[in-house]
């Protein structure tokens, strides 16, 4: 009897269908690119090389840049102001006479810079006030609800400027002026993460294996660690793409309104846009198109890539390549008598008989 | 091969279906024919996986877009006026045949209606559909139909939402929607198995009435022998998407040409197989056993889950009154809502007792303090029902069975566990290697070894076991049924072993407890309880079970008539 069960129930080493791939092919963004196909495909690819050409200009900023970004004058003397592009400035120089292409190249450091600050800090706060407050549930979850709900109802971007406000006091170093910008921007995101990673708990923690470590006796320290947080954050890689695209956006708006960082602490895409409102009714284009085109095309990258991660992630949403149909079998299909049946006859490559 | 009926409403020829996946094509289903004669059950049985939901699905072009099919699949209009090959059909070709040459009868009924509009404008709609009916025409048909499966007051009942009947009302009302345009055939996919038994015998019952006064076909997909030998004129057994046995339903019970047929056949619990059993273990007891302290003794036992918003109280458990002596297995019968769960949840400490008085070794769980329970945790072991979410997805075998001794601090870390762990997973019958796999890497029955290792890791006193069959295949079910004997007997832990099924509770326990709307109405051995039933509802609950013999159940059908 009990050999028998063995033999049948536990073919020992015969891998299960669907295993996931183990080594490098299962890193998070690999996997997806090796599952994905057609369009899918073709969105993610789109997104990796723009956010790819982004990280690697930021990396590199100091070598690709012809200039510093607050450079105004070389050995040969002062730039000029609203210098068309030449061989000497590519893409021209703006009305503050900085070049606008060493601007651009060190724009993508500052937003870099605010990205990580930004979404490390409303990871690391969002998370782990979501986690409480999902677990432990009560009044805290209560109080925890209402305040992100409040946040909400604010304009993120009004939100931002008074934190930035608050925080920055009219001083405008790169710290500072980073630091106010990836603040006001962790006051919007972290109830996003908080809301997400919250109602995930509340949904796992009724899951059997959370109730079975409860049976066990384990404390809610190692519940909530061991147990719901690998489970409850398996999403966040999708919110975090896209919450990155909306720190830019977030960063570029500030700069706009006069609330980022001076010039003269670091380059930023959104101050750039302001000071070259004037310029466009006067057709020097050069100031505006390529910090905006700069803005699109990283905003761009980003929410491709996550939203083709989203999609990926969903298996009701994610197309499969379709099996070749073999030719192999002709003769076992029948073909229906009086109605010549187009498809199959199509599919095993043999006309109605 | 068979006495050929007058005409086959539904003709499968070499049906072949595959599915695109991330992991490759899979096949379902592999050149299976089949026909459905008019009038006539046919039943498709086979294991979860086996093919026989696809198969039926496609009598209906109902398949996912990732699904290629091949083949041909002739289906017959009512009057024999129409045939179609579904396979080849355009969208709006089966938006005409469903429905009025074949409908559909799905598991849950509480998912199968629309919860946002009235019963009688659901079954309506599919009138609406297919014919020019005006408002009243369509209204007097729905009550109609509402009448004919049995829906009392359906004048009134036709205004009312899917949330103002029961689980048994709403799979009549499904079924009232397959009937209302009279098709030919009637898929009926699991339509018992998200029943209670007492309900399921009703609409098993209503479904032969579709037969004898519609005179429909039916397609039943069942993995419940007793619920074929209950209603099929025919059998097709499916094993890996193929048939490996056509035959009438008599002739498949009785004489089995197929090995796979014949095993299955073997699995299915029967009544009155545990008998000897539970005599031998009474007999082989020391004689002041009677006597000894009860692992667990409930007196009065009141369990009330507080309404919210004005609703009253809900009471789960009403003055339930047992006890557990060591090495003693207590099975606990009832229907969903009976309160069975809530009792050995309230044992493990994971729901509250109200009132009354619950002891387990010897503490008092009503007020009992989470900090102060923590260590007789260590005695208690316990088994989930659904093994596809009692493991954390993230953790392999080894780390999840290590767990309970690294809480415990009888192991520092997993690593240091696996000693154990190895032993464990070899005494539930787990290759040792099957420590390194993750959950999903595991099939269901290998799953919920996995749990019971688990469960005992700590060398339990008791073990409390949540229907941790029911998720189960028969033939898989059987072999864990089995392994649980083995194990007890072995490590004579206590046991509350809790189900819906008389018969696997009738195999394992020593006593049997059954409950009834959170009250304990009958508790015996298995031979006072099954054998010799007292209360009234005890009585109609084995009536009302299928047994796997056709003749046996037409007998027991008679019996369950009189106790209605």
């Amino acid at each position: 009897m009990a050999t028998s069960t063995t033999a049948v129930d536990a073919p020992a080493d015969v891998p299960a269908p669907g295993r996931r791939p183990r080594g490098w092919r299962g890193l998070p963004v690999i996997r997806q690119l090796r599952q994905s196909v057609g369009l899918q495909r073709g969105m993610l690819v789109a997104g990796l090389v723009l956010t790819g050409i982004f990280l690697v200009t930021a990396i590199f900023a100091p070598l690709l840049a012809p200039f510093e970004y607050s450079q105004l004058r070389d050995p040969s003397g002062a730039f000029g102001a609203q210098q068309a592009p030449s061989s000497d400035h590519w893409l021209g120089t703006t009305v503050g006479g900085y070049d606008v292409l060493s601007r651009v190249i060190w724009g993508t450091r500052t937003a870099l810079y605010v990205i990580v600050a930004a979404v490390l800090m409303s990871i690391v706060i969002g998370v782990l006030l979501g986690l409480v407050a999902g677990y432990f549930g009560g009044w805290l979850d209560r109080v925890l609800v209402v305040v992100a709900d409040a946040i909400y109802a604010f304009p993120s971007l009004l939100l931002a400027i008074v934190v930035g406000i608050v925080l920055n006091g009219g001083e405008s170093s790169l710290r500072g002026g980073i630091m106010a910008a990836a603040l006001s921007i962790t006051v919007i995101f972290v109830p996003q993460y908080l809301r997400v990673v919250r109602a995930e708990t509340v949904r796992i923690k009724a899951e059997a294996y959370v109730e079975s470590a409860r049976v066990i006796g384990a404390s809610h320290w190692r519940i909530m660690s061991r147990h719901v947080f690998r489970n409850a954050t398996r999403t966040l890689p999708l919110i975090l793409t896209l919450n990155a695209s909306e720190a830019i956006l977030t960063l570029a708006g500030l700069g706009f309104l006069g609330f980022g960082i001076e010039p003269t602490a670091a380059a930023e895409w959104g101050y750039d846009l302001q000071k070259s409102l004037s310029d466009v009714t006067s057709g020097i284009w050069w100031t505006s198109l390529f910090p905006g085109l700069a803005i699109v095309l990283v905003v761009l990258g980003l929410t491709l890539v996550g939203e083709s991660l989203n999609d990926l992630a969903d298996p009701r949403l994610r197309t499969r390549r379709r099996g070749p149909v073999t030719p192999a079998d002709v003769g076992e299909t029948s073909v229906v008598p009086g109605s010549p049946s187009a498809d199959t006859a199509y599919l095993d490559g043999k006309g109605p008989a | 091969m068979t006495t050929a009926p007058a005409r086959d409403v539904v003709e499968i020829e070499n049906l072949s279906v595959t599915f695109a996946t991330d992991a490759g094509d899979v096949d379902a289903v592999r050149d299976v024919s089949l026909t459905v004669g008019a009038g006539e059950v046919l039943a498709i049985v086979g294991e979860s996986g086996s093919g026989k939901t696809v198969t039926a699905r496609s009598i209906l072009g109902l398949l996912p877009e990732t699904a290629l099919t091949r083949g041909a699949i002739l289906l017959t209009s009512k009057d024999g006026s129409e045939t179609h090959d579904v396979v080849t059909l355009s969208r709006r070709g089966l938006g005409e045949v469903r429905g009025r040459d074949a409908a559909m009868v799905f598991q849950e009924p509480s998912t199968a209606l629309n919860p946002v509009f009235p019963v009688g404008w659901q079954i309506a709609e599919g009138l609406r559909a297919h014919g020019d009916y005006s408002k009243k025409e369509a209204r007097a048909k729905a009550i109609d139909v509402m009448r004919r499966v049995g829906i009392p007051d359906p004048e009134e009942r036709v205004d009312h939402y899917p949330h103002q009947f029961s689980g048994g009302q709403k799979q009549r009302i499904v079924i009232a929607q397959a009937l209302a345009l009279d098709p030919g055939v009637i898929i009926a996919d699991e339509p018992t198995t998200a029943l209670d038994v007492t309900v399921q015998a009703e609409i098993l019952d209503l479904l032969r009435r579709c037969r004898d006064e519609f005179g429909t076909a039916i397609v039943l997909i069942t993995h419940n022998m007793g619920v074929v030998a209950d209603l099929a004129d025919r059998v097709a057994v499916m094993y890996q998407g193929r048939i490996v046995e056509q035959a009438d339903v008599r002739t498949l019970f009785s004489a089995p040409v197929d090995e796979y047929t014949r095993q299955l056949l073997g699995s299915v619990p029967r009544l009155g197989e545990g008998r000897a059993r539970t005599a031998d273990r009474a007999g082989a007891r020391a004689p002041g056993w009677q006597e000894a302290t009860p692992v667990v003794e409930a007196r009065d036992l009141r369990i009330v889950y507080p309404g919210r918003l004005r609703r009253p109280d809900f009471v789960a458990v009403d003055g339930v009154s047992f006890a557990i002596r060591p090495g003693e297995v207590l099975g606990l019968v009832g229907e969903s809502g009976s309160g069975k769960t809530t009792i050995g949840r309230a044992i493990a400490g994971l729901t509250k007792v109200t009132g009354g008085s619950l002891t387990v070794h010897g503490a008092e769980m009503n007020g009992m303090k989470e900090r102060a329970f923590r260590p007789l945790r260590e005695r208690i072991g316990f088994v989930f029902q659904d093994p596809a979410s009692s493991f954390n997805p993230l953790l392999t075998i080894a780390d999840a069975v290590a767990e309970p001794l690294v809480v415990h601090k009888r192991a520092k870390n997993p690593q240091e566990a696996r000693g154990r762990v190895d032993e464990l997973l070899e005494a539930v019958q787990l290759p040792k290697s099957f420590g390194d796999r993750f959950p999903h890497e595991l099939s269901g029955g290998q799953r919920q070894r996995a749990s019971l290792a688990r469960a005992l890791a700590l060398d339990p006193e008791l073990l409390i076991a949540d229907e941790p069959t029911s998720a189960l295949d028969v033939s898989v079910q059987k072999r864990v049924l089995e392994l649980f004997d083995e194990l007890q007997r072995e490590l004579g832990f206590a046991c509350l072993f809790i189900s819906h099924d008389l018969a696997v509770v009738d195999l394992l326990a020593d006593r049997i407890a059954v409950l009834y709307k959170g009250e304990l109405v009958e508790e015996g051995t298995g031979e006072q309880v099954l054998g010799a039933p007292q209360h009234p509802y005890t009585q109609r609950l084995l009536a009302s079970l299928p047994v796997p013999d056709p003749d046996e159940q037409a007998l027991r059908r008679a019996e369950w008539d009189r106790l209605r």
